[in-house]
């Protein structure tokens, strides 16, 4: 292959716990995934050269992230748009590291949602605040579920889309939590109720949340926590992990614009650029890391990212498709058990590229055979409204 | 106790101030550059679709259709829990604007409200302001 090998993924962790009961603070499972990371690598603290956070543990992060990890890193880039913040902070942590202003880079993620019991999945949202976007749309009581599921109507409406194939994508993911110990646990902790694999009948079935969203087509809401080292090819030789390689990336974002069509997010822009770069194509994909905040989240951007038509998507995705063990058929879909099932705390993206390296090390539990390639794709803030997008496509030797 | 109150914009937000001074009077403005006609939702200072432009206020004719909703089944919210189940929607008025809202004076939001379906404007009163709300036309 011809790709640029700059930079690579050389260490990760995830944070074990989904409740840790209100007992640790984020800023604490960031230093502890760092530290867990860094190791994994084979590298140490004073290795790290650039450090990467969205600032979700508070505090102005650009001053203090470094004080807390006691560092002196050269690069600090406190790029924040949600969910889809690591796979801007990977894209970022090549781009310095290529141009030769980083060795080392590190991205955390820390966050207690579920201990502090903020409402992501089927939650609400408060009230006007100052900027004005926000202060045209307090008003109509839209919760976060119903601002997807505007997009799932509309998906309906235009390509004749059914709840039915919607549920695929969260029967498929849960089949790939149950495989996954840590996943099963995540369930249990918060108390799911009958922790199984599920049909799509018990999708469709489920509770009405928000019209034509179901209660099993919702992330979860978790704590949890994680970390990614990112080196330059000299530093990558050396660590104790086969390099994962940032082959491609690309960011968009997307907002309500008059005539503008709902059903094609952000992914459509960063998803050519980065199978650009990479000099590959979808169809090469052995694993897709897609952002499942919700059962549409899915099927919106593997059709922006082009694994099939947009409106084909539904279709696309019947008959099991999304399995790990059918890799004649395309990717395997979120193998960790994704935010739907396995881990959501707020800003899922991290999670998507600590899979994805496990997957093309060989060491995910619902293992692609002889994975080479990974797209992972990070959707920030809401997909029926404004949003951003990044996508990160891997590679192994 | 006080009954829990629909959560309502800022008088006082820089951009939008002039939209929600405007429902007082149950007028709907937008904006639109009198320069390259780009129309501007919501309120800005500057025009959107070229360098120079000068924007000018309009008021919509209050016609519009659905083009996407939800029925939300569950809230949180102090005030949005005691109304499920509601309907919010993006409402694509006549002249451009797309405009997030509630579609109200129908019985039974879960089979009465349609993506394509018209609707007008109903003015839901408060002190110092008017809430745009869309109902069946
Ligand atoms: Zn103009």
């Amino acid at each position: 292959m011809s790709q640029d090998r700059d930079a690579a993924i050389v260490g990760i962790h995830e944070y074990p716990s989904r409740d840790v009961e209100g007992e640790v603070s984020p800023l604490q499972i960031k230093a502890e995934s760092a530290s867990r990371a860094l190791k994994d690598a084979g590298l140490n603290w004073s290795d790290v050269d650039a450090i990467y956070d969205a600032g979700e543990a508070g505090g102005m992060a650009g001053l203090t992230m470094a004080e807390y990890f006691g560092l002196s890193p050269n690069v600090i880039d406190t790029t924040n748009v949600g969910g889809s913040s690591y796979e801007f902070h990977a894209a970022h942590a090549r781009r310095d590291i290529r141009a030769g202003k980083a060795k080392v880079a590190l991205l955390t993620y820390g966050s207690t949602a579920h201990s502090n019991a903020r409402a992501i999945g089927v939650g609400g949202r408060g009230g006007a605040s100052m900027h004005p976007a926000e202060n045209m749309d307090a008003y109509a009581g839209m919760t976060l579920i119903a601002n997807y599921a505007m997009v799932a109507h509309r998906h309906m409406h235009q390509y004749g889309t059914t709840s039915e194939q919607l549920a695929e994508i969260s029967v498929a993911t849960r089949m790939h939590a149950m495989r996954n110990p840590e996943a099963v646990r995540a369930m249990e902790d918060l108390e799911f109720l009958d922790i199984r694999e599920t049909t799509i009948s018990d999708v469709v079935n489920s509770r009405m949340i928000a019209d034509p969203l179901h209660l099993l087509e919702c992330c979860m809401i978790s704590d949890g926590g994680g970390a990614v080292v990112i080196a330059s090819p000299e530093i990558a030789r050396d660590c104790r992990t086969d390099p994962v390689w940032i082959l491609g990336s690309g960011e968009a974002t997307k907002y309500p614009m008059s005539g503008g069509d709902i059903t094609t997010s952000a992914a459509a822009q960063s998803g050519p650029q980065a199978f650009l770069e990479a000099g590959v194509t979808p169809s090469e994909m052995d694993v897709a890391m897609i952002y499942d905040s919700f059962s549409i989240t899915v099927l919106a951007l593997l059709e922006d990212l082009g694994f099939c038509p947009k409106g084909e998507g539904g279709r696309w995705v019947e008959g099991g498709r999304l399995r790990f063990d059918r890799p004649n058929d395309g990717p395997a879909l979120n193998t960790d058990g994704g935010g739907l099932s396995s881990n959501h705390p707020g800003m899922r993206g991290i999670f998507l590229l600590l899979e994805a390296t496990r997957q093309l090390r060989g060491e995910s539990t619902s293992q692609v055979a002889d994975a080479k390639l990974a797209v992972a794709h990070g959707n920030g803030g809401m997909l029926g409204s404004r949003h951003a997008a990044g996508t990160i496509v891997l590679g192994r030797d | 106790m006080n009954e829990p109150k629909r959560p309502l914009p800022r008088a006082d937000e820089f951009d939008t101030q002039a939209f929600w001074a405007g429902t007082k009077d149950k007028e709907f403005r937008y904006q639109q550059c009198k320069q390259c006609e780009t129309v501007v939702f919501y309120a800005r200072r500057h025009c959107t679709g070229c360098l120079d432009g000068e924007l000018e206020w309009k008021v919509a004719s209050g016609r519009a259709t659905v083009y996407t909703y939800s029925i939300v089944r569950q809230s949180y919210h102090p005030f949005f829990r005691n109304q499920v189940p509601y309907a919010v929607a993006w409402v694509d008025l006549e002249e451009g604007p797309r405009i997030l809202s509630n579609i109200v004076g129908v019985e039974d939001p879960l089979t009465e409200v349609a993506i394509g379906m018209p609707l007008e404007i109903e003015w839901e009163e408060h002190d110092d302001l008017c809430i745009p709300l869309f109902k069946p036309a």
